[in-house]
């Protein structure tokens, strides 16, 4: 993949639900090769804005071109381009680890020898492999979230999306899911779009857009971001920029609110 | 293709639930075992079929459809426990046309319907129904017809739910009636007027008719007509959630 072009290409783009305004006329691009992160507290907009650019919700506004096509016009053949771990768990718990994998492969329409082939592929750089027939119901919080990164990288997406990635998940975990997204993105040269409230796991991205309240505050690189506000760590930028912790819990992302509505 | 594919594994995921929970599959054979054998002998006596026909023999077709009806709404509505436990948004992100996922749904509901529907059908002799195999290969082609009809209304249904608390609603004020109107447990003539017209709006009556005239030789309406109803019944079922489906993005 030659970088330097554009993975994904966001203008305007808006999402009201009733009158409220979840995600407020953002414009940003994602460059292929890219970790680009969404930074920013609860509520913030963060989950609307990937439900919209993976065509799960339709925009309100604006648009959105997600790796060869606007979300709108061509949504199938987005969905074939990307990968998806989202923030609440998505697997059949009834099914077994392999059972997971096979519906997904089939459901994106790979070959059948590549789906055998890449099985044990994904299941091996998540550290699944020996659990392969096992029901998904016996596994750990920990262990269903490496075989959902495995699920999404099953039909080699050109763009994984991670909705707060390590969520709930114990610190150990969390340097585990990293270390494997990062040799994924050294081994294939996998773009990632990445939402996350931890700040650790910003300074692994390439570059970093600051949301609060529906809006892009600031969009940067790490160093760059620490620089210009004169700060010594990512907290303390986003506390300069936003006047407020990002700790504080916002209550449900919008997306909950919408999926809740009467 | 790609479709194509994607009915196959939504197929063999409903299957393999099924096969995955075999206490579910002998839990639900409970309450049409009781039915049949309970009330089809306690109310023998008092019955008059016609050409002498027994209580149990008659309620057969019927509890099968029964077995169908209900293993049908569950397997469609399965679909909303998929929303709540987030494995919907698994499927509606990939690159499948939203009519294969209801026709693939309905195929895998439809399928463990049958198979419920085979293990009653394995009762016929204790019940005194002897069936040929020419009549079991028909009696399944009508099982499966029944069961198609009934998930098409059950997705139709769980496509607009977003949550399993209406379930009990639906199977109180839509199932159940589904099942009392159809003339599992009663003929459908000596019937009163009110009734009649209750039975005969029934989707479920047909499916009934057609069973019991497989099995009994006893049907009080043209199995062509029947059969119409049905597939007529199943085809504005689809229509309906495959558009729901499509809206809900």
């Amino acid at each position: 993949m030659d970088t330097g072009t554009d993975i994904v290409h966001v203008e305007n783009l808006t999402k009201k639900f009733n009158g409220l305004i979840a995600v407020n006329a953002i414009s940003f691009s994602v460059k292929a090769g890219e970790i680009f992160g969404f930074l920013g507290p609860n509520g913030a907009g963060k989950t609307t804005t990937i439900n919209m650019l993976c065509t799960l919700l339709r925009p309100t506004s604006g648009t959105a071109v997600v790796t060869c096509c606007d979300v709108e016009k061509d949504p199938n053949r987005v969905r074939r381009e990307i990968g998806i771990i989202f923030q609440d768990p998505s697997l059949d718990d009834r099914l077994t680890a392999d059972d997971n994998l096979k519906f997904h492969g089939y459901l994106y329409n790979m070959d059948h020898k590549m789906i055998e082939q890449r099985i044990p592929e994904v299941l091996g750089l998540v550290e699944l492999l020996d659990r392969r027939k096992d029901h998904v119901r016996k596994f750990s919080g920990g262990m269903k979230r490496r075989l959902e990164i495995a699920r999404g990288l099953l039909h080699c997406p050109k763009l994984l999306f991670l909705d707060e990635p390590t969520l709930g998940l114990d610190p150990q975990t969390r340097a585990h899911i990293w270390d494997y997204i990062i040799k994924m993105r050294k081994e294939t040269g996998l773009s990632v779009f990445m939402t996350t409230h931890y700040m650790q796991e910003a300074e692994v991205c390439d570059r970093v857009a600051i949301i609060d309240h529906g809006k892009i505050i600031d969009l940067d690189t790490p160093a760059k971001l620490k620089e210009k506000y004169g700060e010594t760590t990512l907290e303390a930028v986003f506390l300069k920029i936003t006047g407020r912790e990002i700790r504080q819990q916002g209550g449900e992302s919008a997306w909950v609110q919408w999926m809740r509505r009467p | 293709m790609g479709d194509f594919w994607a009915i196959y594994i939504l197929w063999l995921r409903d299957l393999k639930r099924y096969w995955y929970d075999k206490a579910r599959i002998i839990a639900s054979l409970g309450q049409p075992i009781l039915f049949l054998f309970v009330l089809g002998t306690a109310l023998s006596p008092s019955f008059a079929g016609p050409g002498g026909i027994k209580f149990s023999e008659f309620i057969f077709p019927g509890i099968i459809s029964m077995t169908v009806l209900f293993t049908s709404v569950f397997s469609a509505m399965s679909i909303v426990w998929d929303r709540e436990f987030g494995f919907l948004k698994e499927v509606l992100v990939a690159p499948v046309s939203r009519w294969a996922i209801v026709i693939g749904k309905a195929f895998g509901g439809s399928t463990v319907a049958v198979m419920q529907g085979c293990l009653m059908l394995l009762l016929a002799p204790l019940v005194g129904v002897k069936l040929s195999l020419l009549m079991v290969v028909q009696s399944v082609v009508v099982m499966f017809l029944i069961a198609f009809a009934i998930t098409g209304l059950g997705i139709m249904i769980a496509a607009r739910m977003k949550e399993m608390e209406g379930f009990q609603m639906i199977v109180n004020f839509l199932i159940m009636p589904i099942f009392f109107m159809s003339g599992a447990l009663f003929p459908l003539d000596r019937l009163p007027e009110w009734l009649t017209v209750l039975t005969r709006i029934d989707p479920l009556t047909y499916g009934v008719d057609l069973l019991r005239g497989v099995m009994l030789g006893i049907s009080s309406f043209n199995p062509l007509i029947s059969l119409g109803v049905i597939l007529g019944f199943a085809f504005v079922m689809f229509a309906i959630a495959v558009i729901e489906f499509n809206a809900a993005d």
